[in-house]
């Protein structure tokens, strides 16, 4: 694996690197989207990029969400790779015919003789006061359909090589961004690398208990190791880093190792991804090792809302996860 | 400011001219290809309906008998190169497009060798290497993938050409709409073609849409449009060929209304309750193959005999295909998930 070096830039900078480093790589990596061109995207993702690649593969459309997906859909039916960027993730609810029943059955469905290689960028997430239509992460629901591939990303460094392996990948991947990672900075090669799809990474080790968590609860996670390491309680942090394919093996290892494991996530947590994941840990040879019941923290099974008091208190803050973990290190104790 | 104005792709009067030039234009061969295709596409459904309901059919199947005018005389018109897309009543552009018949009854008993292994049925068959990117079973849902596709065409600088395939049902729905305007907006080279049936499953298309004819939607999206006789599969020819002669100059997308007549029912479990049995026999006298072949008669470019062998040799072609793939494997259920992604 590339080793990170010292540049630091922002994880925006690192989608924006990614985009522009592959699309000088291959000439079939095509971008489209609301906004992406001479606007440079709703969050600035694009900018610079249509005055490189000009107008044609930096491609602004017109507000028409199903035309946007078939249109990447159909251009990757012949071979194209098109990154649609959705400008927030709420708004692929008017993508999901395309997405769903044409991008992800078409391979499987034509026995296997055509193939999608399309990537869906989505800023997801709360905590930007854009309250219930632009602030949901509705992930689990692209990890329930088969064809398509679902990636998460936490860091600067991994934003890039995974976005990188995403428009590599012969298939439609939804590729999810926190928008409150935006900002955050972090070490990142400027050349091009790849980092697979289903590895899951060990962000601290820790014997106590495991957290597992994705996206913008990584680093909540391991602020909050930081501070329970503090009162002796040490937290192994798990980044899944992808959600389908998953990494079942690492969160199986460190949570036979812990006994313990709190999964967190930020979308609500009825029908959320933690519930697969709690099912995938009780069926696997971690259930022998558990010394407490398999715990989750997840956003509230309520919209987003406006309010920044009741927007923090929707979704898990590194308080309570700090709050949550310790309760689960000493709990059947 | 846009002239709103609907403007027809063909001009009117050539178009009226235009069928007895074609009778003489059109190599004679190309004529009876678009007669024994038509045949085909009624015996192969005919014999669907027959395997049905002898128990051989796991599914269901949406039959196109009386609308072969409108795929053939659009297909006609294509390069092989060209592509299509189209929709769950899909048989005949797939026999038009080309289609080895033996794998796509294949698929309709869901046999291991057809087109799409078993996995895809009567609704999604599709032969990639011959053009037909596939049949959607979603109404409309071809209609946005179909501006990808066109669009992919451009950037390539290809000068191949696509027909995307859709029913009056479909044409309400966003997705159109969504799709129209985007083709137009960058000048794609594909042709929407509304296979107008007169209904959507029940609801028939006249109640459903607040305008009449469908082609007059092509005005709102700056593309010209026009309402053919679907049932005269040489006035679809025409119109087609001005559509894709405008589409491949990269002069942009056009409309076209095939307006023709479903006579089966929209799926096996339909019963007719929302039309009369004088309404279809009134289509069936209308029948586009009949048409096609006293057109050809009485304008001497063949005689009852050569019609009769061409007609035998399609029913021959259907019969045996259904024989050979009935006795071809069913697929395993093992290594199910080898085709879900792809490496």
């Amino acid at each position: 694996m590339t080793e990170a070096g010292n540049r630091e830039i922002t994880y925006l900078e690192a989608v924006r690197e990614a985009l522009w480093q592959e699309m000088h790589r291959d000439p079939d990596v095509f971008l489209l989207g609301e906004d992406i061109g001479v606007y440079g995207g709703a969050f600035g993702v694009t900018r610079g990029l249509l005055e490189e690649f000009g107008p044609e593969r930096v491609r602004d459309t017109p507000i028409s969400e199903a035309a946007i997906a078939g249109a990447a859909t159909g251009a990757a039916l012949m071979g194209m790779r098109p990154v649609m960027e959705v400008m927030f993730m709420d708004f692929i609810t008017i993508s999901m015919n395309q997405l769903v029943n044409q991008a992800a059955k078409i391979r499987f469905m034509f026995g296997g003789k055509a193939s999608i290689p399309m990537v869906v960028r989505a800023p997801a997430g709360s905590g930007t006061g854009a309250a219930a239509q632009h602030c949901q992460s509705l992930e689990a629901w692209f990890v329930h359909v088969p064809g398509i591939k679902v990636v998460t990303p936490a860091t600067p460094f991994d934003v890039k090589g995974l976005l990188v392996t995403s428009i590599r990948d012969n298939n439609p991947v939804l590729f999810v961004e926190h928008k409150l990672l935006y900002r955050t900075k972090g070490p990142v090669p400027e050349e091009l690398y790849a980092i697979p799809l289903g590895q899951a990474e060990v962000r601290r080790p820790g014997r106590d208990l495991t957290i597992v968590a994705y996206s913008i609860m990584v680093p909540r996670a391991l602020e909050a190791a930081g501070r329970l390491s503090e009162e002796g309680v040490e937290v192994e942090v798990v980044d899944l880093r992808c959600l389908k394919p998953l990494d079942e093996e690492t969160v199986v290892r460190s949570v036979s190792k812990t006994g313990r494991v709190l999964i967190v996530h930020e979308a609500p947590q009825t029908g959320g991804f933690g519930g697969e994941l709690a099912a995938v840990i009780a069926n696997s040879e971690a259930f022998d090792y558990l010394d407490a019941p398999i715990r989750r923290l997840c956003g509230r099974d309520i919209p987003i809302p406006y309010n920044r008091t009741l927007e923090q208190a929707t979704v898990p803050q590194v308080e309570d996860i700090v709050a949550a973990a310790r309760k689960l290190a000493t709990e059947g104790r | 400011m846009t002239d709103v104005c609907l403007k027809p792709i063909l001009d009117p009067a050539v178009l009226a001219e235009g069928s007895r030039r074609l009778l003489t234009d059109l190599p004679r061969e190309r004529l009876g290809w678009m007669l024994e295709t038509m045949y085909k596409i009624r015996y192969f459904e005919e014999k669907a309906e027959e395997l049905y309901t002898r128990g051989l059919v796991h599914g269901t199947m949406h039959l196109s008998i009386g609308q072969e005018a409108s795929s053939v005389g659009s297909i006609a018109v294509l390069r092989p190169e060209d592509l299509i897309i189209h929709h769950h009543r899909g048989h005949g552009h797939t026999i038009a497009k080309g289609a080895d018949i033996t794998l796509m009854m294949a698929e309709f008993l869901g046999k291991e060798p057809g087109y799409c292994r078993g996995r895809g049925g009567s609704m999604h068959i599709a032969d990639i290497p011959g053009g037909n990117l596939g049949a959607t079973g979603v109404v409309g849902s071809g209609i946005p993938t179909a501006v990808g596709i066109a669009l992919a065409l451009q950037m390539r600088r290809s000068d191949r050409v696509l027909l995307a395939y859709f029913g009056d049902g479909a044409a309400n729905l966003g997705e159109f709409h969504e799709a129209l305007n985007m083709a137009a907006i960058w000048t794609l080279p594909v042709v929407f073609i509304c296979e107008n049936n007169q209904y959507g499953m029940s609801g028939p298309a006249k109640k459903m849409a607040a305008v009449e004819p469908l082609s007059v939607r092509a005005a709102a999206y700056n593309m010209p449009g026009q309402t053919v006789d679907g049932n005269d599969v040489l006035a679809v020819y025409q119109v087609t060929q001005a559509a894709v002669e405008r589409a491949r100059s990269g002069q942009g997308p056009s409309l076209i209304e095939n307006y023709t007549y479903r006579w089966r029912g929209h799926s096996k479990s339909d019963r007719n309750v929302y039309r009369t049995a004088e309404e279809i026999e009134d289509w069936k006298r209308r029948c586009p193959i009949l048409r096609f072949k006293q057109t050809l008669v009485s304008a001497g470019v063949m005689g009852d005999e050569e019609i009769a062998a061409i007609d035998e040799r399609a029913k021959t072609t259907i019969d045996r295909a259904a024989e050979e793939a009935l006795t071809f494997p069913e697929p395993s259920p093992e290594r199910l998930e080898d085709e879900v992604y792809a490496p």
